[in-house]
């Protein structure tokens, strides 16, 4: 009796999944189809124009290992947007967790006055909108010389980032056992023995998920570099905007899967450490 | 214990720096400014002209409190709707069944997607030339892509609806499935055996168990679509207008007095969603009291 009921289940988490899937199927036809025209489903004749076009891949007849250097070394618009994203999302990871680690392992070990204080105002970036701080900010950074350039961006990058850093890592603190230190230091390893033979393998699976994370949300900012950098620092998301903006499908297609594809090796990634109770989690509903 | 206070302070202090400097010290200035602070044009008196002219003046009022509307109506519509299909979704899918993991890979799969590219993705499925409006005229249920109808850019903000929703449903899913993974099935076991049915095992044994995380995170959904930027500039239409995409037109106008306006909007944005949070954490701590 129950088994039609079952069945319509399964046929309903089916559906979803086409449904979710489905904008991910319209960018891999957009991004690799030429003269992709209402009504068709199915594109007429599949093409690598839009990735010529964004000078990705070299034109036909020039597709040898040559010419693939020779149009990347050419410095190309896309190129560049990902090496910037690249670089600043690397750069504001290893600074905001070197930042964050003294921190969370006072938050995450140890009990003090005003500690709860201290949590509210380290997460307080997540629950307002970026564009509260960041126009006002904006006034500052072009008085103190950090607006459109590349240390301004990286700068502020931090804001959004640090509460998930630190949330993520005072949560493996506080289940962290400090006495394996104290015995490693009474047999006679000095601090920074202990830090790299104790400490770290400890907490390094942690560190990794606070990593990827800080790196997911640099590397999906908009509206922060957009305003710091002042145009002069070019990053994807700004790229992919500017790109669907003007309206060109199959350029803005191409440019969003090169755009997504870390992203989704995150996923695939931390799927196991991703779970409700994780700090960090909360921080996807923000990318 | 002087030592470790010292410690505590100095390990405190780098990150408390950053976030009192940028964000604190941006909202701050930003709030100097809105109050027509602006020493830069040589404006050094204070009033609250700015925030009176985007309530309340003829020419920007409606702009104002349509856009307020179009703001709450879109939040709070994306996020019950994306909780909903979410609670759903992640209930139907405990069960095993074929491809159950690649359905779960799917369900997560739009968790680290950007909003921008969740909002070009809504373009190319939703718009009227987009592929559902083609799987439609393909199977002959409309002629021309003006007969689909207009769900992207349109003054409803559906396609911003849509894209958060997209989004949004992913987080509520995992956020479900691990409570729900953390609950078992003891519960709704115990619940059958005593004669409970479907409704009454969803109505009163998995709904309130999962509702206090169910609430927090639609706190954190609300809160971010109240107040985000990339999704209604994309999707939405000049007029109506959701409030960040008017603030930060205001902020990039040439004429240097709309940007006190601009940043009485950002500032008006972040006291109602400071509003909801406050009011959350007292419903949260006098049901606690209360319990």
């Amino acid at each position: 009796m129950n088994n039609n009921l079952k069945k319509i289940n399964i046929y309903a988490i089916y559906l979803g999944a086409i449904i979710l899937i489905l904008p991910l199927i319209a960018f891999f036809i957009n991004a690799f189809s030429f003269r992709w025209f209402y009504p068709q489903v199915i594109p007429k004749e599949l093409s690598l124009q839009a990735w010529v076009r964004l000078k990705l891949i070299p034109k036909p007849g020039q597709r040898t290992f040559e010419g693939f250097i020779e149009l990347w070394a050419s410095n190309p618009a896309v190129i560049k947007a990902l090496l910037n994203s690249l670089s600043i999302g690397f750069l504001v990871t290893i600074v905001s967790i070197i930042i964050a680690l003294p921190a969370a392992r006072v938050l995450g070990l140890l009990n003090f006055r005003f500690k709860k204080l201290i949590i509210f105002i380290m997460v307080s970036p997540t629950i307002l909108p970026p564009i509260a701080f960041v126009l006002g900010l904006n006034i500052n950074f072009i008085s103190w010389g950090f607006s459109g350039n590349y240390f301004g961006v990286c700068l502020v990058h931090l804001v959004p980032i640090m509460p998930y850093v630190v949330l993520t890592m005072t949560g493996i603190f506080a289940n962290y056992n400090p006495d394996f230190e104290h015995q490693a230091r009474t047999l006679g390893a000095n601090k920074t023995r202990t830090f790299l033979l104790i400490t770290l393998p400890a907490i390094a699976p942690g560190i990794v998920v606070a990593a990827l994370f800080a790196f997911l949300v640099s590397w999906s900012q908009y509206l922060l570099t957009f305003l710091i950098g002042a145009g002069k620092v070019m990053t994807l998301p700004l790229l992919v905007f500017s790109t669907a903006s003007s309206g060109n499908p199959a350029l803005t297609a191409a440019i969003s899967i090169i755009f997504i594809f870390p992203a989704i090796l995150i996923l695939f990634f931390t799927s196991k450490f991703v779970s409700g109770e994780s700090g960090a989690t909360s921080g996807f509903g923000k990318i | 214990m002087g030592g470790e206070r010292l410690k505590i302070i100095l390990s405190l202090t780098p990150p408390l720096l950053i976030i009192f400097t940028l964000f604190f010290g941006g909202i701050f200035y930003g709030f100097l400014q809105s109050l027509g602070y602006q020493p830069a044009i040589g404006k050094y008196e204070i009033n609250f002209s700015a925030y009176y002219n985007v309530m309340f003046s003829e020419r920007y009022a409606k702009l104002f409190w349509t856009g307020l509307g179009l703001n709450l109506w879109v939040s709070f519509a994306s996020t019950f709707l994306a909780a909903v299909f979410a609670l759903f979704g992640a209930l139907a899918i405990r069960k095993t069944f074929f491809a159950k993991t690649i359905c779960n890979f799917i369900y997560s799969l739009n968790l680290p997607m950007p909003h921008l590219v969740v909002a070009v993705g809504i373009i190319f499925v939703f718009s009227q030339s987009g592929l559902l409006a083609r799987l439609a005229s393909q199977i002959g249920l409309i002629g021309s892509p003006g007969d689909f109808p207009v769900l992207v850019k349109d003054k409803y903000g559906l396609g911003i609806i849509l894209a958060y929703i997209w989004k949004e449903a992913a987080f509520f899913f995992i956020i479900l499935m691990s409570v729900l993974q953390s609950l078992g099935e003891n519960f709704e076991e115990l619940a059958q055996s005593l004669g409970a049915n479907r409704w009454q095992r969803f109505r009163y044994v998995i709904l309130p168990l999962v509702m206090p995380n169910l609430f927090s995170a639609s706190i954190i959904v609300f809160a971010f679509s109240f107040g985000a930027y990339e999704v209604p500039a994309l999707l939405g239409v000049i007029y109506p207008q959701m409030l960040p995409v008017m603030a930060f037109e205001f902020f990039l106008n040439p004429d240097l007095n709309a940007r006190s306006e601009g940043m009485a909007l950002s500032i008006i944005i972040a006291i109602i969603v400071m509003i909801l949070v406050v009011f959350y954490f007292w419903l949260t701590q006098a049901k606690i009291r209360k319990d």
